[in-house]
């Protein structure tokens, strides 16, 4: 009998150990133990790491509101998640970073909870498409990074950089290019408007989106791989197995600092400008700190800390920032941008969605 | 020896917890599923519950049809393809000394412990131009210069194959380790070659497992969506690609709903279909 307490002691301290190691590992990231927090949701993997590891330490600093970092999947799936948490009175994070297409999306149904301007006091250094408003005018999100994708290419491949969007067409590239598989993150009926139409505008009609399509139909036989898998294209670009695609001019410019043999070239078409806001789900009861963190994000020198520490555009005009030349030029381009249709996207999603997945599958 | 069938609550005990579990994680969700594939979709949104048959009228289309096709073309191709290998393999290790069966088991329960993301990316690697295998042949001089054999149809049928034979095996074992010796010696007594003893009593007398291990390798191939995306090209996608499209990237959950449960009523009546034409080569 002694024996088996013994057994049913041990075992009891072992489920301990192991309960604690759970929760442990459960534990969000917690940079330090504050009685006020922020959870703040940002793309799991690369973004979230380097905030955590440059930025926001410096908000605690500043504030003593200590943030839990949140690993969001990219695409519509946290949408999805912060819809289904909020209706049932929860968030999952309080603040996120969303999407200009899940911006528009959530207003749908009211997600985000309107920011007040008064509480931002640095609302004017933004540049204005930044700020992210309902139809009636309240804020629903404020600018928090802003990205490029561009043309990117194996320097042992491509000898000679490329300089317009039109030269994916091109009939040596046959199965050489990785794309993005989605019409909402890959953004090539816009890239098609602009090379080939004169500029987004040719959206506006479906006649004309249609005919942005049977342009990139063409297009079809040069495509190897239509990736939605981001690491997929990478590594297959810096092989060279894939010599050439569209990628983010961020992760290509690490990807040339550890010495591998790519380039990122803005084409005299414009790079893809796409970018991120910071949101407060209506569910959140951190409204003050939430406006703290979003005001403390929208600093000028935050802003430049973010584009030299995460690669990113920033949302704040430039002149307000001591970014040099050089560093300005590593994140973005004075290049007139493409600018997604991020209305076309929503209003049409289904039938676009349709369209292309016809386009590309069939 | 006969079993009684059981009577009163007593009796059926036993069965009350599997039954609540399979209520709890299997029926409930199917359910849940099944009722949000009559929601009505808000464009730009989510969804509201309604009873709508859009959804499905939605994918009645021939382009839906052909990636239906495809998947369970590719689902059965991948049962068969297993199957084909999986039995000499396990018929051979069965026969085997205790240790090389350990040995092999192991090895292939270790297969098991792959994530899908892994198995894709291994493949794509080793049957890529840069760093493939024809670059070994290459070196052999069996080849003029390294090919790129993916992506491509045969390199998903690789994938998915070298992911369902270890779940092939493991059904086939247990059968093959019990099939009485005295059976095989027998026929090879009347004369038969151990080929012909192999096709003519072997076989025969597993048929029933044979059945089942296609029919699970059939469903575990059809419900698969990595591998087709990270060794196919556009065209080898299969419908659960789809699903897992609108699901996540659409945020299109009827849709999505109302295709999954398409896809799970045609591989249930066919299933139902291989099922009985089993019965019926048995009587």
């Amino acid at each position: 009998m002694t024996k088996l307490t013994d057994i049913s002691v041990s075992r009891r301290a072992l489920l301990a150990a192991g309960a604690t190691g759970a929760a442990m590992l459960a534990m969000p990231n917690v940079l330090r133990a504050q009685d006020r927090t922020l959870k703040v949701g940002a793309y799991g993997g690369y973004f979230k790491d380097s905030f955590d590891k440059n930025v926001f330490p410096e908000f605690t600093k500043a504030t003593g509101i200590a943030v839990e970092s949140v690993a969001e999947p990219t695409g519509e799936a946290w949408l999805v998640q912060l819809q289904q948490a909020a209706s049932a009175g929860e968030a999952p994070a309080d603040v996120s970073m969303i999407s200009q297409t899940s911006m528009l999306k959530g207003q749908a149904t009211e997600l985000w909870a309107p920011l007040d301007a008064a509480k931002i006091k640095n609302i004017d250094a933004l540049i204005p498409a930044f700020v992210n408003k309902y139809p009636d005018g309240r804020i629903a999100g404020i600018g928090a990074v802003a990205w490029y994708v561009t043309l990117v290419s194996n320097t042992d491949v491509y000898k000679e950089a490329p300089t317009s969007w039109a030269f994916l067409w091109d009939a040596s590239n046959a199965d050489k290019l990785g794309l993005m598989a989605l019409v909402s993150n890959s953004f090539l009926l816009e890239v098609t408007a602009k090379t080939f139409f004169g500029g987004t505008n040719a959206l506006d009609t479906e006649e004309g989106i249609l005919k942005a399509f049977d342009k990139l139909a063409e297009l079809k036989g040069n495509v190897r791989l239509w990736y939605r898998d981001e690491a997929q294209f990478e590594q297959a670009l810096k092989s060279g197995e894939i010599p050439m695609g569209q990628y983010y001019h961020d992760v290509t410019g690490l990807a040339i600092a550890d010495g591998f043999h790519v380039r990122s070239t803005f084409p005299k078409e414009g790079g893809i400008l796409d970018s991120g806001c910071w949101a407060l789900s209506k569910a959140s009861k951190k409204v003050e700190e939430a406006h703290l963190f979003i005001d403390f994000m929208s600093q000028p020198s935050i802003q430049a800390l973010v584009t030299r520490k995460v690669g990113t555009a920033p949302t704040v005009k430039r002149s307000l920032t001591d970014l040099t030349d050089a560093e300005f030029a590593a994140a973005s381009s004075e290049i007139d941008p493409i600018i997604p249709r991020y209305d076309m996207q929503v209003e049409k999603a289904d039938w676009l969605n349709e369209k292309w997945t016809e386009l590309i599958v069939s | 020896m006969r079993r009684e069938p059981a009577r009163g609550l007593v009796q059926h005990l036993p069965v009350i917890f599997p039954g609540l579990m399979l209520t709890i994680f299997f029926i409930v969700p199917f359910g849940t599923m099944v009722a949000v594939s009559f929601f009505r979709r808000q464009q730009g949104g989510f969804y509201v519950p309604d009873f709508v048959l859009a959804n499905y009228a939605r994918f009645l289309t021939p382009f839906f049809g052909n990636v239906l096709v495809f998947s369970l073309y590719l689902a059965i191709a991948v049962a068969v393809v297993s199957l084909i290998i999986a039995v000499p393999f396990t018929y051979l290790i069965a026969r085997s000394r205790r240790v090389t069966q350990v040995l092999w088991l192991v090895a292939l329960l270790s297969i098991l412990s792959l994530s899908e993301v892994i198995i894709g990316f291994a493949w794509s690697t080793l049957l890529s131009r840069t760093a493939g295998i024809t670059n070994l042949l290459v070196r052999l001089g069996l080849m003029e210069a390294p090919q790129a054999l993916v992506p491509g149809f045969g390199a998903v049928l690789t994938g998915m194959v070298y992911q369902a034979m270890p779940y092939a095996v493991l059904v086939l074992y247990p059968s093959m380790v019990r099939l009485d010796p005295t059976l095989t010696e027998a026929a090879r007594t009347l004369g038969a070659s151990p080929l012909k003893a192999f096709f003519t009593v072997v076989l025969p007398a597993l048929r029933t497992t044979l059945v089942a291990t296609l029919i699970m390798a059939f469903i575990f191939a059809l419900g698969s969506y990595l591998l087709p995306q990270i060794l196919g090209r556009p065209s080898h996608w299969t419908l659960s690609v789809l699903i897992t499209d609108q699901a996540l990237y659409q945020s299109n959950m009827p849709f999505a709903a109302a295709m999954a449960v398409f896809l799970v009523l045609v591989s249930l009546a066919l299933v139902a279909l291989t099922m009985f034409a089993g019965k019926k080569l048995e009587a």
